[in-house]
C-alpha cells in the first residue's frame, strides 16, 4: 500500500494501472488468441497472413456486437438468453419491411426499436419484479422466435441494393488488404462500449452492480436504471447484430442464429469476464469471439478435422476460464 | 440518574420516544437518543437490545410506528438510506458496504464522480480521494482495487466515502469487530478527528476498553428499551455491563443448588474427559484454547458478545475449521474434526444462536426439522421407519412440551421458543454424548426458558456432557458446574461454579475488583 | 372467481391444492378449448389392440419432456439448474444409436438392450461430471452445467461422425412407438419414472434431505447432511432421465441427429418445473406439479395447430405462459396486485393475466 499521489506520469500510470490480477484473464485470453494464431501459422501454409485475420473479423462481426451487449449485462451478473432469436426476429423485420418496400432509414429504424423493446421489458420484469435473468430471457427467447414464425415461416432474400451494397463494401489497407465494413462498425461498437464502461457513470455503476448489488443500493446508485438499461443495450445490441447477420447472410430467416446466445456467452466467458459480475472488459469479449473464430478457421484449414472439435473446443476453453476464474477469486 | 449533567448544546439528532414493533415484538419500546455534535456517542447493548433498530429507524430503513425524530430542530422522517445520507446522516456497516471490483477512489466517489465534457476525470477523481484519505490519514493508493486490501483498511474507505458526503453525523456499527490493535488505533485516529472538526458519530461496538477509550457519551439499551445515559467518564465498566445485561432473578432458583453438588463427589479431574480440546484456536475468532468435558457436567461459558463464546462452540463441532489445536473425544486418537457430519459421528450435538440462519427449516413440517438430524447421520436409503417416526416424535413433543401439538404444522409457524425445543429434540433424538447449546434461550419466553434449563440440568444429571452459553451470566451461573470465561477471543478464566455470583463474574470480565479475586489465567 | 389466491392459507395440503390451482386450471381450459375446436378431442379408441386419441397422444409426445422434468425438479430443489440435459439427451441417443448401426446384429433385440444401457451408463458419467463441478469444485450450477451444454452437442456429434445415423431396429423403435397392454411405451415409460420417483423421494428420506439442502444449506450442514452426496445424486439422476428422454426421440425418428435431438429441451423442461410450483430458489419441490406442467406443455403444443393456429406460434404462447407463471409465483407482482385488489373490492380479475 504505497501511497503516491503522483505527478501522473504516463510510465507511473502504466506502471500502476497493471496490477496483475485484474487484467490476468484478458492477457490469459489475448495470449491464447496470439498462439493459435501462431500455431496455424506454423501448420497451415496461408494461416498467418494478415487477411486471414482480417476475414475473421468480418466473419464475427454479429457475434462481436451480440458479445458486446452479453458483456454489459453478465458484468452487472445477469444472463441474455434472448440474443439469438433477438438476431433472427430483426433479420426477418429487416427483410419483411424491405420486401415491402420501406426505405433502408426507416428499416434500420424498426429494427432496433423491436430488439431494444424486446430487452427493456426483459429488463422491467426482472428488476420490478424480481424474476430471474434467466427465466425473464428465457420468455424473451420464446417470444421473438415466435414473432419471427408470425412473420414469416420460409427465408426472406434481401435484394436491396443499399443492403447488398454495405454488406459488400470494404475498406482497402495499405498493402492490398481489405477490411468489411460490417467489420469496421463492430470494432466501432467495441470502442464506444469500452467507452461506456470504463469512463461513464452508467459504465461504473454497471460494475459496482456486478460488485455487489446491495452495496450499491445503499451507496445510493440508480440500481433500477442501470439494471434495465444494460438489458436495453443487449437488446439494442442484438439488434445490431442482427441487422449484421442479415446484411452478411443477405436473408431473413426464423431459423437464423439458433443457439447463437450459447457462442456469445461462452466469447464472453473466454473473453475472461465472470459470470458472476463485476470483473471484465468488453476487449476480452473482442478476443473471445476471435478466439472462437479462430477455432473455426483452424478447423477450416486443417480440413482432417471435423467441425464438432469446435463446440467440444469452446466446451473446454469455458470450462478451463470458469475453473480459474474460481481459483482466482476463491483467494 | 446522570442525564441532568449532560447539558446539551443543541443536538444534531433526537429521536424522542420512538417505537417500532414487528409482529409481536417490540423491537423499540420508547426510546430516546440525542446526539451532540463533536462528541463520539456509544450505543450499548448485548444481541437484540435494539441497536441495529434504532440506528436503522434513524437511517430510513425502518418506518417508526410512534415517536418523533428530529434533526436539527426540524421533525423528519427518512424515506430511504439514501435520504438519510443526503441530510448528512451517513452509515458504514459491519459488513463493508462498498464494492470489491472496483478502485479505493471509485468506490469514495461512485455516483458523484468528477467528469470533464461527460467523461468521468480519473484524474480528479483520484486526486480528490487522495486528498481526502491524507486529510484522515488514511494511507492507500487510491487507484488500487479495493478488494486487494485487507477488511480493515476497506473499513476506514467507508468511513473515508461517509466524510466525504459531508456527513454531520456518522454512524460506525461494529466497526471494529474484524480489526487488530493497530488497525483500531488508526480508526480511532481518525474519528478523534472528525470528533474535532464537529462530527457526531455514533459508535457501536462489544469491546468494552475500545468504547471507554474512544467515547465520550453512551446509551445503554436492554430489550428495546433505554437503561441509561451516562457520560464516560463518570461510568465503571462494571456499571455499564450490569446495564447491559440487567438481572433477571426471579426464574428458577429452585434449581441453584441442586445441580451444582452433583460432581462434587466425583472429582472432574480423576475421570478421562470426554471431549478434550488442546490450544485448540481460529484466527480472527479464537485463541488457542485447552478445554475438557466431563460426562455429566454442565459446563457454563460466560462472556459478553464477541468474547469468543459462539466461536469457541463452533470450533469444539467443527462447524468452522480450527487453525491450531486438537480435539480429542471419548480418549479416541487425536484429530481435528473437519466437519460438523464428523463431529456428530461422534456424539456431539450443536445447537447454534441463529436459529434461523443455522438450524430451522421454515417450510419444513415440526417432525421432519425434528428427525432430520437423526435422518442425515443414517443417510437417504435408510429412512427412519414409520412406527420409529410417530414413537419419536411424539415422545419429543410430549417430553419438550412442544406447542401446538402438530408435528405436521411448518416449523416457521411456531413461536420462537417452540422452535428451540424442536431443534434440542432433533439433537437429543441423535442420543449425543456432549450438548452444545450456544444461547439456546434467547429471545424465547419465560416459560419455554425455565423448561429449557431444568431439561439441561436433567440431562446432565443422567450422564451428558453439557456446554451452555448464555449472554445471561445468572443462567449461567444457575446451570453450570463448571463456569469458563472469556473475554476478548481468550479464555481468561475457569473455576467449579462454587460460591460465584454475578458480581464475582463481572469483575472477572471487567478486571474491576468490587472484592478480591484470585484469578486463573489460562496459559495462552 | 369464487376462491381467491389472497384468502387461501398456504397451510398443508390447501398450499398443494393452491400452488396447482392455476396451472390445472390452465390445463382444463386449453382442453375445453381444444373440445370446442374439435369435439372429438376427447375420443379415444382401441385399434389393434392399442389406445389412440388425441389425449393418447399428449402424453406420448409430452414424454420426453416429462422425463426430462421430473429430473430437473429434483436439481432445482437443491437450489440447482441444469442446462445440459438436452445435450445429455443427444449424446444418449447418440451413443444408442451408433452402437446399434455398428453391431453386426443390428436388428436383435439384446443389442437394443446393451445399447440403451451402455448409453445409460455414458449419463451416469455425465451427471457425475456435473455433481462434481457443482458440490466439489463449488460452481454456481448455471455456469457448471453450461460447460457440458455447450460441449456436448459436439461430443455427440464426435459420436455419430457429424452423421445423421438412422437405425432399424424394432425392439429400439418400441421405446417410441411401442404399445404395452394397449398404451404407448413412452408414455408408461414416462409415467413409470415419474411414479418411481415419487415412491423414492417421499418413501426414502431423499425428498427430505433434498429439500433441506435447498431450503438452508447451512443448517442443512450443522445438522450433519451429506450435502455433497445428495447434489451429486440429483445430477445424476437428472442425466439419467435426460439419457432416457433422449433415447425415446432417436427412438421416435430411428435416427439420431446431434444436432437437433433434445434442441431446448432444457428450457421446457424448466418452464414445466416452475409451472409446477416448484421454486427456482430450491427447497419444497412437487413432482405431481411437474406433471401438471409438462401435461400443460404439452396440451399446449398440440391445441396451436388444433385451433388452426401455425405450429410454430407455440413458442409465443410459451412465453405468455412464463411470464404469467412468473409473475403469479413472484412476491412482488403479488404485492402490487394485492394493492390494486384493495382498491377494487371486486376481487382478482383477468388483469392478472396481463400486468
Amino acid at each position: 500500500m504505497s501511497i503516491t499521489v503522483p505527478e501522473e506520469g504516463l510510465l507511473a500510470r502504466a506502471a500502476r494501472f497493471s496490477p496483475p490480477r485484474r487484467y490476468l484473464p484478458v492477457l490469459g485470453t489475448f495470449a491464447l488468441f496470439i498462439g493459435m494464431f501462431g500455431v496455424g501459422g506454423i501448420r497451415y501454409e496461408g494461416f498467418a497472413d494478415p487477411q486471414v485475420f482480417l476475414t475473421l473479423l468480418l466473419d464475427n462481426a454479429f457475434l462481436i456486437v451480440l458479445a458486446v451487449g452479453m458483456t454489459f449485462v453478465i458484468l452487472t451478473g445477469g444472463i441474455d438468453l434472448s440474443v439469438g432469436s433477438n438476431v433472427a426476429l430483426s433479420t426477418l423485420i429487416a427483410a419483411r419491411t424491405l420486401e415491402l418496400g420501406w426505405p433502408v432509414v426507416a428499416v434500420i429504424g424498426v429494427v432496433l426499436l423491436a430488439g431494444t423493446l424486446l430487452g427493456t421489458a426483459m429488463g422491467l420484469l426482472i428488476h420490478y419484479f424480481d424474476i430471474q435473468p434467466f427465466i425473464a430471457t428465457l420468455a424473451g427467447m420464446f417470444l421473438a422466435r415466435g414473432l419471427c414464425y408470425l412473420i414469416s415461416v420460409d427465408s426472406i432474400p434481401i435484394k436491396d441494393e443499399t443492403f447488398s451494397a454495405i454488406a459488400f463494401g470494404s475498406i482497402t489497407l495499405p498493402g492490398g488488404y481489405y477490411l468489411g465494413w460490417t467489420a469496421v462498425f463492430a470494432l466501432v461498437i467495441v470502442a464506444v462500449a469500452a467507452y461506456v464502461l470504463s469512463s461513464t457513470r452508467f459504465g461504473r455503476t454497471v460494475y459496482a452492480l456486478g460488485g455487489s448489488e446491495p452495496s450499491a443500493l445503499l451507496m445510493g446508485l440508480p440500481v433500477a436504471a442501470t439494471k434495465v438499461g444494460v438489458y436495453a443495450i443487449s437488446g439494442l445490441c442484438a439488434a445490431l447484430g442482427g441487422l449484421l447477420f442479415a446484411l452478411y447472410t443477405l436473408s431473413g430467416y426464423s431459423l437464423h442464429a439458433v443457439g447463437m446466445e450459447l457462442d456469445a456467452i461462452a466469447a464472453v466467458v473466454i473473453g475472461g469476464t465472470l459470470l458472476t459480475g463485476g470483473r471484465g472488459f468488453v476487449i476480452g469479449s473482442l478476443l473471445g469471439v476471435l478466439v472462437l473464430g479462430t477455432i473455426q478457421t483452424f478447423i477450416s484449414f486443417d480440413g482432417t478435422l471435423s467441425s464438432w472439435w469446435t463446440r467440444i473446443t469452446i466446451g473446454v476453453l469455458v470450462l478451463v476460464f470458469v475453473v480459474a476464474q474460481r481459483v482466482l477469486t476463491r483467494r | 440518574m446522570s442525564q441532568a449533567e449532560v447539558k446539551p448544546p443543541g443536538p444534531v439528532v433526537e429521536m424522542l420516544d420512538v417505537s417500532i414493533t414487528f409482529g409481536a415484538v417490540r423491537a423499540l419500546d420508547e426510546v430516546s437518543l440525542r446526539l451532540l455534535p463533536g462528541e463520539v456517542h456509544a450505543l450499548m447493548g448485548e444481541n437484540g437490545a435494539g441497536k441495529s433498530t434504532l440506528i436503522k429507524a434513524l437511517t430510513g430503513v425502518y418506518t417508526i410506528d410512534s415517536g418523533r425524530v428530529v434533526i436539527d430542530g426540524v421533525e423528519t422522517q427518512f424515506a430511504t438510506p439514501a435520504a438519510a445520507q443526503h441530510a448528512g446522516i451517513s452509515t458504514v456497516y459491519q459488513e463493508v458496504n462498498l464494492v470489491p471490483n472496483l478502485t479505493v477512489a471509485e468506490n469514495m466517489l461512485l455516483g458523484r464522480e468528477p467528469r470533464r465534457l461527460g467523461r468521468i476525470d480519473r484524474r480528479e477523481m483520484n486526486r480528490r480521494a487522495a486528498a481526502s484519505l491524507q486529510a484522515l490519514g488514511i494511507d492507500v493508493d487510491p487507484a488500487s482495487e479495493l478488494g486487494s486490501h485487507p477488511i480493515a483498511v476497506q473499513q476506514l474507505v467507508a468511513i473515508a466515502r461517509a466524510v466525504d458526503t459531508d456527513a454531520r453525523v456518522l454512524i460506525l456499527d461494529e466497526p471494529t469487530s474484524s480489526l487488530d490493535a493497530d488497525e483500531v488505533a488508526r480508526l480511532f485516529e481518525v474519528m478523534r478527528r472528525l470528533r474535532d472538526h464537529g462530527t457526531a458519530i455514533v459508535f457501536v461496538s462489544h469491546f468494552l476498553d475500545q468504547v471507554f477509550e474512544i467515547s465520550d457519551r453512551m446509551t445503554i439499551l436492554r430489550n428495546g428499551r433505554v437503561v441509561g445515559e451516562r457520560l464516560v467518564e463518570e461510568t465503571t465498566q462494571l456499571e455499564l455491563v450490569q446495564l447491559m445485561i440487567g438481572r433477571d432473578l426471579q426464574v428458577l432458583e429452585r434449581l441453584d443448588h441442586a445441580a451444582h453438588e452433583a460432581t462434587e463427589e466425583t472429582s472432574a479431574e480423576q475421570r478421562l474427559p470426554v471431549l478434550s480440546a488442546v490450544g485448540l484456536g481460529r484466527k480472527g475468532s479464537l485463541e488457542a484454547t485447552d478445554l475438557n468435558l466431563y460426562a455429566g457436567e454442565v459446563v457454563g461459558i460466560a462472556g459478553l458478545l464477541g468474547s469468543g463464546r459462539t466461536e469457541l462452540a463452533r470450533l469444539l463441532f467443527g462447524a468452522d475449521a480450527p487453525d491450531t489445536g486438537d480435539l480429542t473425544v471419548k480418549g479416541s486418537s487425536r484429530r481435528r474434526l473437519r466437519s460438523p457430519r464428523h463431529a456428530i459421528d461422534r456424539k456431539l450435538a450443536f445447537c447454534s444462536e441463529d436459529r434461523k440462519a443455522e438450524g430451522v427449516f421454515g417450510e419444513l413440517s415440526v417432525a421432519d426439522n425434528m428427525l432430520l438430524g437423526l435422518q442425515a447421520s443414517r443417510g437417504w436409503l435408510r429412512p427412519i421407519p414409520a412406527i420409529t417416526r410417530s414413537t419419536l416424535v411424539s415422545e419429543f413433543m410430549t417430553a419438550l412440551d412442544i406447542r401446538p401439538a402438530d408435528p405436521s404444522l411448518p416449523m416457521r409457524s411456531l413461536s420462537g421458543g417452540n422452535q428451540q425445543k424442536v431443534l434440542l429434540a432433533r439433537w437429543l433424538i441423535t442420543e449425543p454424548d456432549v450438548l452444545l447449546l450456544d444461547e439456546p434461550t434467547r429471545g424465547i419466553d419465560i416459560g419455554a426458558k425455565t423448561q429449557i434449563q431444568q431439561l439441561v440440568a436433567d440431562l446432565a444429571e443422567k450422564g451428558m456432557s453439557v456446554v451452555f452459553i448464555s449472554a445471561e451470566l445468572e443462567e449461567v451461573l444457575r446451570l453450570s458446574h463448571r463456569l469458563v470465561v472469556l473475554k476478548d477471543r481468550r479464555k481468561i478464566a475457569e473455576r467449579p461454579n462454587r460460591g460465584i455470583d454475578v458480581n464475582d463474574v463481572l469483575e472477572i470480565i471487567t478486571g474491576e475488583p468490587g472484592g478480591l479475586v484470585e484469578k486463573e489465567w489460562a496459559d495462552a | 372467481m369464487p376462491e381467491s389466491p389472497g384468502t387461501v392459507k398456504a397451510l398443508g395440503a390447501r398450499a398443494l391444492a393452491h400452488r396447482l390451482f392455476w396451472p390445472l386450471a390452465a390445463l382444463g381450459a386449453l382442453l375445453v378449448v381444444n373440445l370446442i375446436a374439435t369435439p372429438t378431442f376427447f375420443n379415444v379408441r382401441i385399434q389393434d389392440g392399442h389406445l389412440f386419441g388425441s389425449l393418447v397422444d399428449i402424453v406420448r409426445n409430452g414424454a420426453p419432456v416429462l422425463l426430462v422434468a421430473i429430473g430437473m425438479t429434483l436439481v432445482i430443489a437443491t437450489r440447482g439448474i441444469d442446462l445440459s440435459v438436452g445435450a445429455v439427451a443427444a449424446i444418449a441417443g447418440a451413443v444408442a444409436c451408433v452402437y446399434i448401426v455398428k453391431s453386426p446384429a443390428d436388428g436383435a433385440a439384446g443389442t437394443a438392450v446393451v445399447a440403451v444401457t451402455m448409453a445409460l451408463a455414458v449419463c451416469v458419467a455425465l451427471g457425475l461430471w456435473n455433481g462434481f463441478l457443482v458440490s466439489v469444485v463449488g460452481i454456481q450450477p448455471i455456469i457448471a452445467t453450461l460447460v457440458l451444454m455447450v460441449a456436448g452437442r459436439g461430443i455427440a456429434m464426435l459420436v455419430t461422425g457429424g452423421q445423421i445415423t438412422t437405425v432399424n431396429n424394432d425392439t429400439f423403435a418400441a421405446l417410441a412407438s411401442g404399445h404395452l397392454l394397449t398404451l404407448p411405451v413412452a408414455a408408461l415409460i414416462a409415467l413409470g419414472v415419474f411414479a418411481a420417483t415419487q415412491i423414492v423421494v417421499r418413501r426414502t428420506a431423499l425428498g427430505l434431505l433434498i429439500e433441506s439442502v435447498g431450503i438452508n444449506p447451512e443448517a442443512s450442514r450443522l445438522a450433519g447432511v451429506r450435502s455433497r452426496t445428495i447434489i451429486w445424486t440429483v445430477y445424476v439422476f437428472a442425466a439419467l432421465c435426460a439419457g432416457t428422454a433422449g433415447l425415446i426421440v432417436a427412438a421416435n425418428t430411428h435416427s439420431v441427429n446431434a444436432n437437433s435431438l433434445g434442441l431446448w429441451i432444457e428450457l421446457d423442461a424448466i418452464l414445466a418445473v416452475v409451472i409446477g410450483g416448484t421454486s427456482l430458489a430450491g427447497g419444497r419441490f412437487s413432482l405431481t406439479g411437474t406433471l401438471v406442467g409438462a401435461m400443460l406443455i404439452a396440451t399446449l403444443t398440440r391445441t396451436i395447430p388444433n385451433i388452426g393456429i401455425p405450429a410454430e406460434a407455440n413458442y409465443l404462447f410459451k412465453a405468455l405462459v412464463v411470464v404469467i407463471v412468473c409473475l403469479l409465483q413472484s412476491p412482488k407482482a403479488r404485492a402490487v396486485l394485492q394493492r390494486r385488489r384493495d382498491r377494487t373490492p371486486t376481487g382478482p380479475s383477468r388483469e392478472e393475466a396481463v400486468v
